[in-house]
């Protein structure tokens, strides 16, 4: 059935500098969805398939080509945004459900933007950190309230506590789950290597482990989610850690389902689903109807690798995360990831995405509160992520509570993902939210995964630094200490809920 | 000779339990015997090979869970989840299991001689020669075979009418068959009646006697009977609840 409405406004009008174009065709190569073709020696242009993804842009080699958004307007207006307008002409012609890719794109304040780190002057003097080490190293997992000891006939002292497993890494870095499927096989093979190079830890998402990721498993992180795709018990023996996927920040609330045109015949191998099936997410796990059931599950991982491995849970952030993460905390696992509600995703609900959840800063700052407060910061190790975009963001997440961080998005960024939020489509033009094998070839795993080591490097050389200039020799001194975070422009009431104070207290 | 080894498990702590099973497994036991169990939990959970364990007792949750191989048999009733996310191997419950049973199993078979509870099957998925099989000999309750991507449910309803009320909600591959009729009423959304066809029967015979086999029951008035197979309307349930932004 048609509509009245007509076609929309351009999102994004391409235009080529005809005068600089030598007609080279990289343009028309590169672009996998069909913006430029060839008329007889001309290069012809379709803005509306334009994604803004990039591609041929940074491949022009005479810079002739030029992007602009929104070349159309719409009558100004505060209140009808073209967002909302848009939205009500999509579902007008068909009557269901926007999906969109990426995370968040509501123009709410940053609260990391609006808090200043300290750093030291007079009264003490900053570490130098070219002359004294700066320890970044983080464990995670379960401390022991208290040690132990047992004196030998000898005299010598050894420690009788039992410890559990915990993660070592040389920066409190991570790289978060992303599934075999949302993105590529090279993807993967390029943040496992990146992972193994600086000494962190990357997830697989719920997609299950391709062979070829099997040399990096001790650098896996292997995740149990609702659909419990790719999941056996060599699967769980094979990672460094397990994660028990509880909620994602992007969509809290719901499952997820990876439409059947991506379950290729090597996802479906990995995911053990037949090829061209849809995979569907439950948004519950169907065997946790209650927080009673949780430390069942969390037993049952245990239990099936004889509590040799670390279990994580990760949880979305939400208006009661303190009582959540404490009940989480009282399952039994050893960490928590708390996914704010700008975490990125394939594809989410745009209501969801938009408008469900609370800020990672307020998520991980009330978790580590309450953990205090009820004696359990000690069980379990607090992973911040959502929307982590730069070292500045790792050093306030670690002062409001957190051990560590997963980078998602930023680590697309990386490899060359502009944050065009089409990863739905399958064409992802860099090779990386894609399975088509010609796109996928185009990400170089060996290039790729030196791009993301460089970040994760130069990220950690700034917080080293951040870190000296606030005369913190070790991040167990950063973790928590709130008192070197102060609050610019927020109001009281959120200051109070962060337990930080003022810029000028 | 096959060898055997007999634990009591009574006042004992699942780790420990566990611990002790694992421990036979690798000592090369055929054959393990499990008194007391009073709802330890995790049983079989994780193990490989093909040994046998008995459970005299009452089995606690996730009994089998990720097992990949060994056969279960319990003498009494196993408690919530048992075969969840199970690979492959056997789970015989001689009598009644609790909610959520075979949960996102991928592999071998769960028989159940007495009923089960809500969510039986949910979620359970094939995937090439690994076709996973639960048989209940009783009843089953509401949200049978919901979110079912593969694999075959049957339930024989031995002891009376069947309970369950939407049937298949979800389903989107396998299939449900129940002996005798269904009412329309009970099936969810997403899912469709067929009559059983004679290549259907012929394909669920040998599960059939099998399970007799395991009970001691009389196989050939169960393979003649009449049947309603369940199976999705749809490959892909939710291909119309969604536009692209």
């Amino acid at each position: 059935m048609s509509s009245n409405l007509g076609s929309m406004p351009l999102r994004y009008r391409i235009s080529i500098d005809r005068e600089q174009c030598m007609e080279c065709g990289r343009c028309v190569e590169n672009c996998p969805y069909g913006v430029f073709r060839w008329d007889g020696e001309r290069i012809l242009i379709n803005s509306r398939k334009c994604t803004a993804c990039h591609r041929c842009i940074a491949y022009c080699p005479r810079d002739a080509i030029m992007l602009q958004e929104h070349p159309c307007d719409y009558r100004s207006h505060p209140v009808w945004t073209r967002g909302v307008r848009e939205s009500i002409y999509n579902q007008a012609r068909t009557g269901k459900i926007i999906l969109a890719g990426m995370g968040s794109v509501a123009n709410l304040p940053i609260i990391f933007d609006q808090l200043m780190l300290d750093a030291c002057q007079v009264t003490t003097p900053p570490t130098d950190p070219l002359r004294e080490p700066v320890e970044l190293r983080t464990y995670l997992g379960k401390k022991p309230s208290k040690l132990e000891f047992r004196q030998k006939p000898n005299g010598d002292v050894e420690l009788s506590t039992e410890l559990t497993p915990n993660l070592m890494l040389e920066t409190p870095i991570m790289l978060g789950h992303m599934s075999y499927g949302a993105i590529s096989l090279n993807a993967h093979v390029a943040m496992a290597r990146a992972a193994r190079e600086t000494g962190t830890y990357m997830g697989t998402g719920e997609g299950g482990l391709h062979p070829g990721l099997y040399p990096y498993q001790d650098r896996m992180i292997v995740q149990v989610a609702s659909g419990r795709f790719g999941v056996n018990v060599d699967y769980l023996e094979r990672g460094a850690a397990i994660e028990l996927k509880l909620g994602q920040g992007a969509k809290p609330g719901i499952g997820g389902h990876l439409t059947g045109e991506k379950v290729s015949a090597d996802v479906s191998r990995t995911r053990m689903i037949p090829q061209g099936s849809d995979a569907i997410s439950p948004a519950p796990h169907h065997d946790i109807y209650g927080i009673e059931d949780l430390p069942q599950l969390v037993n049952s991982v245990k239990e099936a690798t004889e509590r040799k491995k670390p279990v994580f849970a990760k949880i979305a952030a939400v208006n009661n995360n303190a009582e959540n993460v404490a009940a989480v905390a009282r399952s039994g696992v050893d960490a928590i990831a708390i996914d704010g509600f700008r975490g990125g995703t394939g594809a989410a609900p745009r209501v969801f995405r938009d408008h469900v959840g609370i800020p990672i800063e307020v998520a991980i700052s009330t978790a580590d509160q309450e953990l205090r407060n009820q004696g359990l910061r000690n069980e379990v190790s607090l992973i911040a992520c959502g929307s982590i975009r730069e070292s500045t963001d790792v050093v306030k997440a670690i002062a409001l509570g957190a051990d560590a961080v997963y980078i998602g998005t930023a680590a697309l960024a990386a490899m060359g993902c502009r944050v065009c939020g089409n990863c739905y489509q399958g064409l992802c033009s860099w090779g990386i939210a894609t399975q088509r094998p010609d796109l996928v070839a185009r990400l170089d795993p060996d290039v790729a995964s030196k791009q993301i080591a460089n970040l994760i490097h130069a990220w950690t050389l700034e917080i080293t630094e951040l870190m000296g200039a606030a005369g913190i020799n070790s991040i167990e001194s950063l973790r928590g200490n709130r008192d070197r975070l102060r609050g610019y422009m927020l109001d009281e009431g959120l200051l109070d809920i962060l337990d930080v104070k003022s810029v000028g207290a | 000779m096959a060898k055997q080894v007999t634990i009591d498990a009574k006042g004992m702590h699942y780790t420990p339990l566990n611990q002790q099973i694992r421990k036979a497994i690798e000592d090369g036991i055929d054959e393990i015997v499990v008194d007391n169990v009073l709802g330890q939990r995790f049983i079989g959970n994780g193990l490989r090979g093909n040994t046998i364990i008995r459970v005299n007792g009452v089995a606690g949750g996730d009994l089998a869970m990720f097992m990949s191989g060994p056969t279960v048999i319990v003498s009494g009733n196993a408690e919530h989840a048992p075969g969840n996310t199970m690979d492959s191997g056997k789970v015989v419950i001689h009598g009644s299991a609790g909610d959520a049973v075979a949960h996102s199993m991928r592999g071998g078979k769960v028989f159940v001689r007495g009923d089960i509870g809500y969510r039986g099957g949910i979620h359970m998925k094939q995937y090439e020669t690994q076709r996973p099989i639960l048989v209940v000999g009783g009843s089953a309750q509401t949200f049978l075979g919901e979110y079912m991507a593969g694999g075959l449910l049957l339930v024989l309803g031995l002891d009376g009418v069947m309970k369950a009320r939407e049937i298949g909600s979800g389903i989107h591959g396998g299939e449900i068959v129940i002996r005798g009729d269904v009412d329309e009423a009970c099936l969810a959304a997403g899912a469709k009646k067929l009559p059983l066809t004679d290549e259907d029967r012929a394909r669920i015979a040998p599960v059939i006697r099998e399970f007799a086999a395991d009970f001691g029951l009389d196989p050939e008035p169960l393979v003649n009977a009449d049947y309603t197979r369940i199976v999705p309307a749809s490959a892909r349930p939710f291909a119309g609840k969604y536009t692209w932004e």
